[in-house]
């Protein structure tokens, strides 16, 4: 039973990840007054990739064909173990917070590498950039995952999300600047405004782009479906976290119904609000991007320092 | 009694090896005249005397400890040699590395002369046999022997290519430190005996010491130890030094070597002293997180690839010493079970970067024997021409940036578990230094990864910055080999952490009193309970292979393979060639940018009239300049006045003879 329920829940994140990125790219659209694309433009997309034939580079290594089903065996890893409608996860044992930033890590380090593989500019230009926007990012992840791990005394996702949803309702100052933290990183690590511009092409901004620049075909769509998943598997992550109510408890099929309504609320909402986020923000200068993510890593670092001055 | 027996029989086959390796490097000097006898047959067997280091320390590890006495020594000051399983467990470091080290020694000198080989293949058996002894010395006089035997035999390592001016610089500043270390500990073993007169281990044991000497004897041996490890600000020479010599010799002083001051630290700290006290953990984990984060910045600023590794080193060491500091303020705290997860954290890091530096070393070793470069700037794309190497390599490079599922991720998992087992410490503002510990560790460990992707995509990816890389031949079989079995280490450390665990259990016993709760199963590993923190790797790597299996097929299968060559798209931009990919320098700009205030950077940047434009960013260690220039300048200064006496007149050297005896009689005749 429980088997059966990890591997839908995950199956049911790896499917409806483009939708969600349709969702924040039409909010989007109607924020900055253009018509829309439809909602489900992406999978067109992945669709449109998978067709076409590969254009790879003379001299491009095995190490470049290989990074895209990498990062996205890792996306899908970190899917699943996300708790997102039910809490009954017989995987999560098996990596907890930490291996999930690790598998955040490792698939960056492949996409990095990959990036300056074919050995053009723009390539190891996007790897130092993204490499220069993860060591921050990283540690203020852990640091909020941990801030959330010393209040439920777990670093298994069910767990905290079980402490923190049933426990009596507190509050934890601790946690609120968690959340501030999570939110930074979820716009840097997503390569979202103000960080990165994830529909530019214009060479002094980008950052992500730059590095997916020699893809193309299926190997651009797994790496697509890839970016969707990340950003399914960070904003499941911060409802997990900080609005963990709804998520049905262990051994609770009765409440499945009204978790994946709860779910799919909440990430409409939480989508919508990144594209308002982002219509109203402009992206920041390269080197202002280590003092955004700084300020995040601080206050992750003082959520964590306010719960062991206060709340212990 | 059997079991005593084994325990006994297996310290016999440590000195036994101990005895061969010094056998080869004598016998090595004897064949100076044939190099195919000595990488054929010398470095070989005693490839095979690392191995039989290694089975010991397993053995000892299960065994319980065994002691001897040798009738060699200064008269009434014999050799006492002891094997408990602290040293047992750093003999399995030692032999394991070292025997991938070697046997892939035997494939890179191939190409040396015969005399230097002959030298180098002395030094090198005498180096192993040195630092054999110090893990197995119990009298103060016999660790300080091999202390020696290892400080000297890894000098004339270093200087190996003795013709070279930096190297020859390099090898004194090395020796000059090494020597000021030595003196530190010699002190701290002075204080540790307490009086007795007796310098073995066991009396230091029993001595009772007040909290002020326990404190100097700390004190003098973290500096003592700190200068071998790199510790900073004793670190000056590890980026010049390990960079010098040859690259296996730079893999045993990176991988192993440093750990031998690690178990130093460990025996004199959790052994020899019989008290511990709070602020001493303070300290190291302060010492410690500065190091690794000082460490891991010039790491990323670094344009030669061996020197970049060697900063590494340091930054690696700063992990482990804040361990330590951990471990100690756990232990003090009367926390045990938490004292024995910092400490199996700090053991197994120490395993795993002897494993993984170790492979990077001889990595950086294959290309420089292809390619004769060690600037990165001149290197790159030679993932196509030297695969196997690459390959290997790329191993070595997720380990040490502490990606899952690989060993780095494990002990750095360890680690960071214990900082969140900490409320509920006696000291308040303890509370507050374990949250900065933590992002402290975890930005360096972030930090690490940025430096791995530089080192490993600007050397091995790309296109070549210079056409004759493309023939750069691939390392030979036994340097395949013998990176083989230093990259199946790290998988299988990654892979197995339940199991290793279970190793290092009598070492922690011994150290702490206390083992892990460990709630997990061989494939689940949970230090405390399962509840609380768990991580399978098997798992973890089983469902990573599935997933990327299914979607290969399913692509393959509902679409098509197909495949078109071309140009690099770039943009659309025509023109690019090799010279227009980031250079090292240019990669650890942002690093350089963000943390200018701990460097001196020097920069020379082309005029816009110029016909040959050259750029230069230099990232100098800013403490060489606040530390050790003042030293040096204080030296210079006072050998000058002393230069004052000499005149090269005779008169005068007897007018110096003749006061020097008026007020020796007036001293006398008071």
């Amino acid at each position: 039973m429980s088997v059966s329920l990890q591997l839908a829940q995950t199956l049911l994140a790896i499917l409806l990840a483009p939708l969600l990125m349709g969702w924040v790219n039409q909010c989007r659209a109607w924020l900055q007054g253009r018509s829309a694309p439809p909602i489900t433009q992406p999978y067109r997309t992945l669709r449109k990739l998978f067709h076409k034939d590969a254009v790879i580079a003379h001299n491009a290594s095995p190490l470049f064909r290989f990074a895209p089903y990498m990062i996205f065996a890792c996306m899908a890893l970190a899917a699943g173990i996300v708790p997102t409608i039910a809490n009954d996860l017989p995987f999560s044992p098996a990596a907890d917070v930490i291996a999930l930033v690790g598998v955040f890590a490792l698939a960056r380090v492949f996409l990095a590498l990959a990036a300056m593989d074919i050995g053009t500019s723009f390539g190891s230009l996007g790897a130092r950039r993204e490499m220069l926007v993860s060591f921050l990012a990283e540690p203020a992840l852990l640091m909020v995952f941990f801030t959330a791990s010393l209040i439920s005394q777990s670093t298994e996702l069910p767990h905290i999300v079980e402490t923190l949803a049933h426990k009596d309702f507190a509050i934890y100052p601790s946690l609120a600047f968690a959340a501030v933290a999570f939110w930074m990183i979820t716009v840097a690590e997503n390569a979202r405004i103000p960080v990165d511009n994830p529909t530019t092409h214009l060479e002094l901004t980008m950052i992500h782009e730059a590095m997916i620049l020699e893809y193309s075909a299926r190997h651009l769509a797994l790496i697509e479906w890839a970016v969707a998943l990340k950003l399914f598997t960070y904003s499941t992550l911060g409802i997990a976290l900080f609005l963990p109510w709804g998520i049905a408890p262990h051994g609770d099929v009765a409440a499945l119904p009204l978790a994946l309504a709860a779910m799919v609320a909440k990430l409409a909402l939480g989508g919508a609000l990144l594209s308002f986020m982002e219509a109203i923000s402009a992206k920041v200068r390269l080197f202002r991007a280590p003092e955004f993510l700084g300020t995040a890593f601080m206050l992750a670092v003082l959520g964590m320092l306010i719960h062991f001055l206060l709340e212990v | 009694m059997p079991v005593a027996f084994l325990a006994d029989s297996i310290l016999d086959l440590a000195w036994g090896v101990v005895l061969f390796w010094l056998a080869l490097g004598g016998a090595s000097l004897l064949l100076h005249g044939s190099p195919r006898l000595l990488t054929r047959l010398v470095f070989p067997l005693g490839a095979l005397g690392a191995l039989g280091i290694a089975g010991v320390g397993v053995a000892g590890l299960i065994l319980p400890a065994s002691a001897m006495v040798l009738p060699i020594g200064l008269p009434d000051l014999p050799f006492h040699l002891r094997l408990d399983a602290l040293s047992a467990f750093f003999m399995v470091l030692l032999g394991g590395a070292a025997f991938g080290i070697t046997v892939y020694a035997t494939g890179y000198f191939r190409s040396m002369a015969a005399g230097p080989l002959a030298l180098l293949a002395m030094w090198y058996h005498l180096f192993l046999a040195g630092m054999v002894t110090v893990l197995l010395a119990d009298d103060a006089y016999a660790f300080m022997v091999a202390w020696e035997v290892m400080a000297l035999s890894s000098y004339f390592l270093v200087t190996t290519d003795h013709k070279i001016p930096e190297i020859r610089r390099a090898g004194f500043l090395y020796l000059l430190i090494a020597h000021v270390g030595a003196v530190s500990l010699l002190l701290a073993f002075g204080v540790l005996q307490g009086g007795e007169g007796d310098y073995t281990f066991n009396t230091m044991r029993l001595a009772e010491l007040t909290p002020f000497w326990s404190s100097a004897v700390f004190l003098l041996a973290l500096f003592g130890f700190g200068a071998k490890a790199g510790l900073v600000p004793l670190h000056v020479w590890l980026p010049e030094a390990h960079p010098a010599a040859p690259s296996p010799v730079s893999a045993l002083m990176s991988g192993v070597m440093l750990k031998t001051a690690i178990y130093g630290l460990l025996r004199a700290t959790f052994d020899l002293l019989n008290v511990q006290i709070g602020w001493w953990g303070t300290l190291a984990l302060a010492l410690g997180l500065i190091t690794a984060l000082y460490g891991v910045i010039f790491a990323a600023v670094q344009s030669d690839m061996k020197r970049l590794l060697a900063w590494s080193s340091i930054e690696n060491i700063g992990v482990i010493l804040a361990a330590f500091g951990l471990t100690l303020i756990f232990h003090t705290d009367g926390k045990g079970a938490l004292a024995a997860l910092t400490l199996t954290a700090l053991l197994y890091h120490a395993l795993n970067h002897a494993f993984f530096k170790g492979l990077l070393f001889v990595g950086t070793g294959s290309v420089l024997h292809a390619t004769g470069e060690r600037r990165m700037g001149h290197l790159g794309g030679l993932m196509r021409a030297m695969p196997w190497t690459a390959w290997l390599t790329l191993i070595g490079a997720l380990a040490i940036a502490g990606l899952p599922p690989l060993n780095g991720f494990v002990s750095e998992w360890l680690l960071l578990q214990a900082f969140l087992f900490t409320p509920g410490l006696t000291q308040p503002y303890l509370d507050m230094v374990v949250p900065v510990a933590a992002a402290s560790v975890a930005l360096a460990a972030a930090l690490a990864a940025y430096v791995m992707v530089k080192f490993y995509g600007v050397v091995f990816l790309g296109q070549p910055r210079d056409p004759a890389l493309r023939h750069a031949h691939d390392a030979g079989w036994p340097e395949r080999l013998g990176m083989l079995w230093l990259a199946a280490g790290c998988v299988l450390l990654g892979l197995l952490p339940t199991q290793v665990i279970g190793w290092l259990e009598p070492v922690v016993l011994m150290l702490t009193g206390q083992t892990l709760p460990g709630a997990g199963s061989w494939l689940l590993l949970a230090p405390v309970s399962t509840e609380r923190a768990s991580y399978a790797p098997l798992i973890f790597l089983a469902v990573v292979v599935v997933v990327l299996l299914l979607t290969y097929l399913w692509v393959r299968r509902v679409y098509h393979g197909r495949v078109r060559r071309s140009d690099p798209w770039d943009c659309g931009y025509p023109e690019g060639d090799a010279r227009m990919q980031d250079s090292a320098e240019g990669f650890g700009q942002p690093i350089r940018q963000i943390f200018e205030v701990f460097m001196r950077v020097e920069r020379e940047t082309p005029d816009p009239f110029d016909r040959k434009p050259h750029y230069r960013g230099d990232s100098r260690d800013k403490l060489w300049l606040l530390i050790y220039q003042p030293i040096d300048d204080l030296t210079a200064w006072l050998s000058k006045q002393a230069g004052r006496l000499q005149h090269g007149r005779i008169q005068w050297y007897l007018i110096y003879s003749f006061a020097t005896l008026i007020f020796l009689l007036v001293f006398a005749a008071r």
